[in-house]
């Protein structure tokens, strides 16, 4: 199966390739100290946070499979339900733009900026601007964007980029947060200390002063009901409201899977994410409007970007379920060791491995479906049921495909598939199995001395990094039920030991205990011979 | 009861006194164990590192050396998994309906082994002795593919003489991962340091798992830092009485 028809998310713009081997990158990230503590601290006090608070929901179970419904009734009509939100967003005075890719969209929002004459704009925090690289796009064009989450705006004076897709500073301690603070905030008091409250009265002065002179406001949203043409955004600090009502003009870039049919569905997610994300109950803000409120200038980008082409993939479209709530992340075993930079996309962990190969190709995101143990653990938390480890296991075989499609080189096939494909050979009829076991007692050359292999050639290297192999037995197991003592007697006395012959078509080994046992005497004896 | 044991190919060339245990402790409760010779693997690795065509001839090899068993035993969560959760997909992939088909069939009568004991045998109790500290990893697949939940522990709790503690963190993935422990040495060797430093937490003389997979892993990394602190599959607790093995 191909999925060359359909777009992905260009390249050049915006923040959803890894830039340099996941393998690499995580390695480095395991030797950063201080990030392995502050993401091994927060996403296991998450994980208890969020298990209680799931655990209050008796429904729970029922909620996730009616989230994961709603979402796929929409993926299974977004065409309707587009032209429905469009249309009920115009009947309410607002404006509604499509960009294909993440090119269009940063050109859209640049021209509408630019035709309000402004020059800044706050920002409420958002995914998928965070996905088209939106702020580099309009300082490209002359236009300051402002951060007004405290994470993003961390991030943003940091000169750094999010990790985390609900906490995007989580790799920063309080005092590396005031070091940023008093060298990019221009308004921060110069005592500043890192206790927490200082810290946020200081960005909350500063931001405060953004809000009131702000003109434009840029948000993405959480959700859009198709119904009313309602959007909504979910947050727990108050900027987003700020920005969402006092500037004159508001511009939404918003993925085209945010689509919920109607109001009532609303009550499903409004339960599923704050406490799949944040362990709350209720976030604090929820803000919802419906076009042009109270005479503010509403515009409405829908964004694919790659989302089209992920529909087109029966085995991975799921992905478009997913409601950025992080609890896959704060779950994962090697999102908590590699820390989200070492993903390369805005879209990092489980969730992130899935659907950043999937907007942008297979061929540019090639490690990501591999950078997991498929423990599976992402899927039981994901609040709309996304079968992560399948998902993983599918853009694999998909990587695999690609890699020798363009594989060019001495022999026809990849190292990797080669190997594969001896193996299966050798695995597929058990004759040629137990010439490879025999065979692979040539390893007992290893490890003699100390019963244990301390180093493995090739690219076995790999294993014996952390950790020693036994040194392989004497006899297999098969061997052992050949010859073992026992059989004769117990294949005598009962019948039921034989094997049905339809089981071994080749014959003469392992028709009984027994007949194994003769066989191996009679190896023994022709040997002698 | 006659039961089929699918050995796996890992017990079968690298830990065969697993297989051995299993066959002991399946004959003590009473059960005829037979061994089809055609089994070899269940395909697990090619689907899992991204060759599913390949696993194809694994998967009707698989299914075709145990079609004809009433029941088939395994000592491996995750290749019981496998099982029930890809073979039938993989046929379906190689467009054979009929393979799929009898995949699925093959899939209903696999149980692991623990399921096997409590739920088709209806044993907790099998008569063993293992008068050591041991430790319980749940291991991925097991809890999180097959849901065996309590199933070990229950069999663990009626081995006389065991000391069970509880293992820290348990839940967490050892950082095994089939070949994401070679893809990604860092990080599965990161995640074998923290599950090393729970076992050893708990002062057991035995870190127990129902895997051989990621007991070589662990046991790996715990015999690489001399610990002294020794791996069994929980067939190998299970196989031990009080009159040996």
């Amino acid at each position: 199966m191909t999925f060359l028809g359909m777009p992905g998310a260009p390249r050049g713009v915006g923040q959803l390739r890894q830039r340099e081997p996941f393998p690499q990158a995580a390695a480095s990230a395991l030797g950063d100290r201080q990030l392995r503590r502050n993401l091994g601290h927060a996403t296991s006090t998450i994980r208890v946070k969020r298990a209680a608070a799931v655990a209050e929901v008796a429904d729970w179970e029922q909620l996730r499979v009616a989230g994961a419904a709603i979402k796929d009734e929409v993926l299974a009509h977004l065409d309707r339900y587009l032209v429905q939100l469009e249309a009920q967003v115009v009947a309410r005075g607002g404006t509604v733009h499509w960009a294909d890719d993440a090119n269009q969209a940063n050109q859209i929002v640049t021209d509408l900026v630019r035709a309000t004459g402004q020059a800044e704009v706050v920002k409420v925090k958002s995914m998928a601007t965070q996905e088209i690289g939106l702020n580099e796009a309009l300082a490209a064009a002359g236009i300051t964007a402002t951060e007004t989450d405290l994470a993003e705006l961390i991030v943003q004076l940091g000169h750094d980029t999010p990790s985390h897709i609900l906490v995007p500073a989580i790799h920063r301690n309080r005092s590396q947060i005031r070091d940023i603070f008093l060298k990019e905030m221009p308004d921060a008091p110069p005592g500043l200390t890192d206790e927490p409250a200082e810290l946020t009265a200081a960005a909350r002065a500063h931001l405060r002063r953004k809000f009131l002179a702000a003109q434009v406001a840029i948000s993405g949203a959480n959700f859009a009901i198709a119904e009313t043409g309602t959007l909504a955004v979910v947050e727990s600090e108050g900027n987003g409201r700020m920005c969402l009502t006092l500037p004159r003009t508001l511009i939404t870039v918003m993925g085209i899977e945010k689509i919920i049919p109607a109001w009532r569905d609303l009550e499903v997610f409004l339960q599923l994410l704050p406490r799949s994300s944040t362990a709350e109950r209720m976030n604090p803000y929820t803000s919802m409007w419906s076009g042009a409120a109270e005479g503010q200038d509403f515009h409405l980008v829908l964004l694919d970007n790659g989302r089209t082409a992920t529909l087109a993939d029966p085995a991975g479209r799921a992905a478009l379920r997913c409601i950025r709530c992080s609890a896959c992340l704060n779950v994962c075993p090697v999102y908590e060791r590699s820390g989200g930079h070492a993903y390369g996309s805005v879209y990092p962990g489980p969730i992130g491995a899935v659907l950043s190969p999937q907007l942008t190709g297979v061929a540019d995101n090639p490690d990501l479906p591999f950078a997991s143990t498929l423990c599976g653990a992402c899927y039981d938390v994901c609040p709309v049921a996304i079968d992560i480890p399948a998902m993983l296991v599918h853009l694999r075989s998909r990587v695999v495909d690609d890699k020798r499609a363009r594989h060019h080189g001495p022999i026809p096939d990849t190292p990797e598939a080669a190997a594969m494909r001896a193996l299966a050979w050798a695995m597929s009829d058990q004759s040629r199995w137990a010439w490879a076991l025999r065979a692979s007692r040539a390893g007992r050359l290893l490890g003699r001395r100390r019963g244990r292999i301390r180093h493995l050639p090739g690219p076995l290297a790999a294993w014996t990094v952390s950790r020693d192999l036994p040194r392989p037995p004497a006899q297999t197991f098969r061997d052992w039920w050949l010859t073992q003592p026992r059989a004769s007697q117990r294949a005598a006395a009962s019948p039921g030991l034989c094997l049905s012959p339809r089981t071994h078509p080749r014959g003469d080994e392992g028709e009984t205990r027994e007949g194994g046992a003769s066989k191996a005497a009679r190896r023994r004896a022709r040997e002698e011979n | 009861m006659r039961a089929a044991l699918f050995v796996t190919c890992l017990v079968d060339a690298v830990v065969p006194q697993i297989a051995k245990a299993t066959v002991r402790v399946l004959e003590r409760v009473g059960v005829t164990v037979e061994v089809p010779w055609a089994q070899t693997c269940c395909g697990q690795m090619h689907v899992n590192t991204g060759y599913p065509r390949e696993a194809v001839p694994l998967v009707r090899n698989h299914v075709a050396a145990f079609e004809g068993y009433e029941a088939v035993v395994v000592p491996s969560g995750s290749c019981a998994a496998a099982i029930r959760h890809q073979h039938a997909d993989v046929a379906r992939l190689a467009g054979d309906p009929a393979l799929a088909e009898t995949a699925a069939a093959v899939a209903r009568k696999t149980w692991e082994l623990s399921e096997f004991l409590v739920d088709v045998l209806g044993v907790t109790d099998v008569g063993a002795y293992f008068p050591h500290r041991v430790t319980w990893h749940p291991t991925c697949h097991s809890l999180r593919l097959l849901r065996v939940g309590q199933r070990p522990l229950q069999l663990l709790r009626a081995v006389e003489g065991i000391d069970l503690v509880e293992l820290p963190d348990a839940g967490q993935c050892c950082g095994f991962g089939g070949t994401f422990a070679l893809k990604n040495p860092a990080v599965s060797s990161a995640m074998l340091a923290d599950k090393i430093a729970s076992v050893r937490r708990t002062g057991a003389s035995y870190a127990a798992a129902g895997d051989a997979s990621c007991l070589l892993h662990i046991g790996g990394g715990l015999s690489r830092l001399d610990t002294g602190i020794g791996t069994r599959h929980l067939a190998e607790i299970l196989a031990v009485t009080r009159s040996g093995v």
